[in-house]
């Protein structure tokens, strides 16, 4: 049992490594990243003046944000669409939706800039949120039908019996029933956006970079410490939001198991 | 008359994505793929094969055996990664699984570039790995560990890890416990017991898993950008330098049309071998 554990923990230092050396070298005095020299929050008040960060970083939450907010939405509401209607193409469009989640996305990336030059459309923010849409909102609506498709239909029937509306009945009876499919959805189309780089790499335009566009400019010209900085803030955000949730879905399962 | 408005309201949203979205861009680039290209980065709209049967050329034919040999070489290693991983977790308590799990996936909610860096700052020649190694007199010169194959595949492996993990962990503890005991009881040695009973309910987990990691890593640019120093070239460059730098946009189209046609196998291949469609997101 004792090299099980090791093996475990063998693992999780391999996938925390590189964590660990940023987190450390972002209190370090010496910008060169090799030796740690003597503790400092230096670069912590640095980032704050690293004005092409800071805008990559704001342009990064507003794609992220918007492009998910807006997959949630029309992830929701197709999700029903495709399981409750036939309606013509519906089984072609079943098939497409697999597109992005499966074909390399170098692929869809130079297939989305190819399609944006032939229609003379300018590359911008607006394009990055398309092209962000283009990739979540088929993991949106694979995570609501799979909660949608576990969802007793004589809910529904019920409350059309009871006189509720098309609109009333989706808002009211099946949107709640089917919330941790959206959230769960929700979730991961803003991770899989935050993080993109192929993508948005052929989909950003002058003045649109984002956080990982930035970097990846960043690592190959040299990168600054408050780099470091910025991943520990970031680490620290994630960290707490996961460890909420699963001190809540723990304790769920510990409630399962004496039940 | 009112139904039948709703019902056209929300399914619009998804007629209008998949048509304008996927369909198009796709159909696009297959149309790209047989046009000519100027030398100015231009193209003519003249029909042509030129484009795929200059992939034959024996140095495209080399970067698409490199990158299948390295994407292979980091999908095997996921799998001898998460598989040991996924069994030990999945004999522990419930809720230690749970933290397990997350421990898994809370490093790539972060930004992976950001990771790539604390790889090349422990992986280059006065990195940290190397001065710890000197220091402990293993080698008395830094070693070559980034910018080559290596670093590439230590690249590879730890992006797309999880994406093996995850399915794999699902996959073996759906496996009934209990018939791994009867096995047990029945005389069965560890050996047999794995290769009996763990590993053919395991399969598709391990045939999804390979999926998500061998295809991105045809096309992760950015990976051999970073840690294979720009020299080697995969597949996912050859694309981007065809569309960014050399500009000719019908053989970047035609190299796609050909990685989309390898994908679609191996998909169909998965369903066949009764892979479930919606578990390939990693779900």
């Amino acid at each position: 049992m004792k090299w099980k554990n090791f093996y475990i923990g063998l693992v999780l230092l391999f996938l925390y490594l590189p964590i660990l050396v940023l987190i450390i070298f972002s209190f370090n005095t010496s910008s060169l990243n090799i030796l740690f020299e003597g503790f400092t929050f230096k670069w912590y008040g640095e980032l704050l003046n690293n004005v092409s960060l800071l805008e990559a970083l704001k342009n990064t939450l507003i794609v992220s944000i918007t492009s998910t907010l807006i997959s949630t939405i029309i992830g929701t509401i197709s999700a029903f669409a495709l399981k409750k209607y036939d309606f013509k193409g519906k089984k072609i469009i079943n098939q497409l939706l697999y597109i992005p989640i499966v074909i390399p996305e170098i692929v869809l990336g130079i297939a989305l800039l190819s399609i944006y030059t032939f229609l003379h459309v300018e590359l911008g923010l607006g394009t990055l949120i398309l092209s962000h849409i283009a990739f979540s909102l088929p993991f949106v609506i694979i995570s609501v039908r799979a909660v949608l498709d576990n969802m007793p239909s004589n809910i529904e029937d019920a409350a059309k019996d009871l006189g509720a509306s098309n609109i009333k009945t989706f808002w009211n009876v099946i949107v709640p029933t089917i919330m941790p499919g959206i959230t769960s959805g929700a979730f991961l189309a803003f991770t899989l956006s935050l993080d993109d780089v192929v993508i948005s790499y052929f989909t950003a335009g002058p003045g649109s970079n984002t956080l990982p566009l930035q970097i990846y400019s960043m690592i190959k010209t040299g990168v600054t410490p408050d780099v470091n900085a910025l991943a520990t803030l970031i680490l620290l955000a994630v960290f707490l939001v996961l460890g909420i949730s699963t001190i809540l879905q723990i304790r769920n399962i510990k409630r399962q198991v004496k039940v | 008359m009112y139904k039948s408005l709703f019902q056209k309201i929300i399914t619009i949203p998804i007629i209008i994505y998949a048509l304008v979205l996927i369909a198009m861009p796709i159909l696009y680039v297959l149309a790209l793929s047989f046009l000519k290209s100027d030398a100015y980065g231009g193209i003519i709209n003249e029909i042509t094969l030129q484009n795929y049967i200059d992939i034959f050329d024996v140095v495209y034919l080399s970067v698409f055996l490199k990158s299948f040999i390295i994407a292979g070489i980091a999908t095997f290693l996921c799998i001898i990664i998460a598989y040991p991983f996924a069994i030990f977790v999945s004999q522990k308590k419930p809720h230690i699984q749970k933290i397990m799990m997350v421990l898994v996936i809370a490093p790539f909610l972060t930004n992976s570039l950001i990771r790539m860096y604390g790889w090349i700052i422990l992986l280059r020649k006065e990195g940290i790995i190397n001065t710890f190694l000197q220091n402990i007199h293993l080698t008395d010169h830094p070693l070559q560990l980034m910018y080559n194959d290596l670093g590439i595949i230590i690249g590879l492996v730890y992006t797309l890890l999880p994406f093996m993990i995850l399915p794999v962990y699902s996959a073996v503890s759906k496996v009934d416990k209990s018939i791994l005991e009867a096995a047990k009881d029945l005389g069965a040695n560890k050996i047999k017991t794995f290769t009996n009973i763990m590993l053919p309910q395991t399969a598709s987990g391990l045939f999804n898993g390979s999926l998500m990691v061998f295809i991105p890593a045809i096309g992760y640019f950015f990976i051999v950008d970073i840690l294979g120093g720009g020299k080697l070239m995969l597949l996912g460059n050859l694309i981007k330098n065809q569309f960014l730098t050399a500009r000719n946009w019908p053989f970047g189209a035609a190299i796609s049309i050909v990685l989309i046609i390898i994908t679609f196998l191996l998909v169909k291949l998965y369903k066949k071998k009764g892979g479930n469609m919606d578990e390939l997101g990693g779900f």
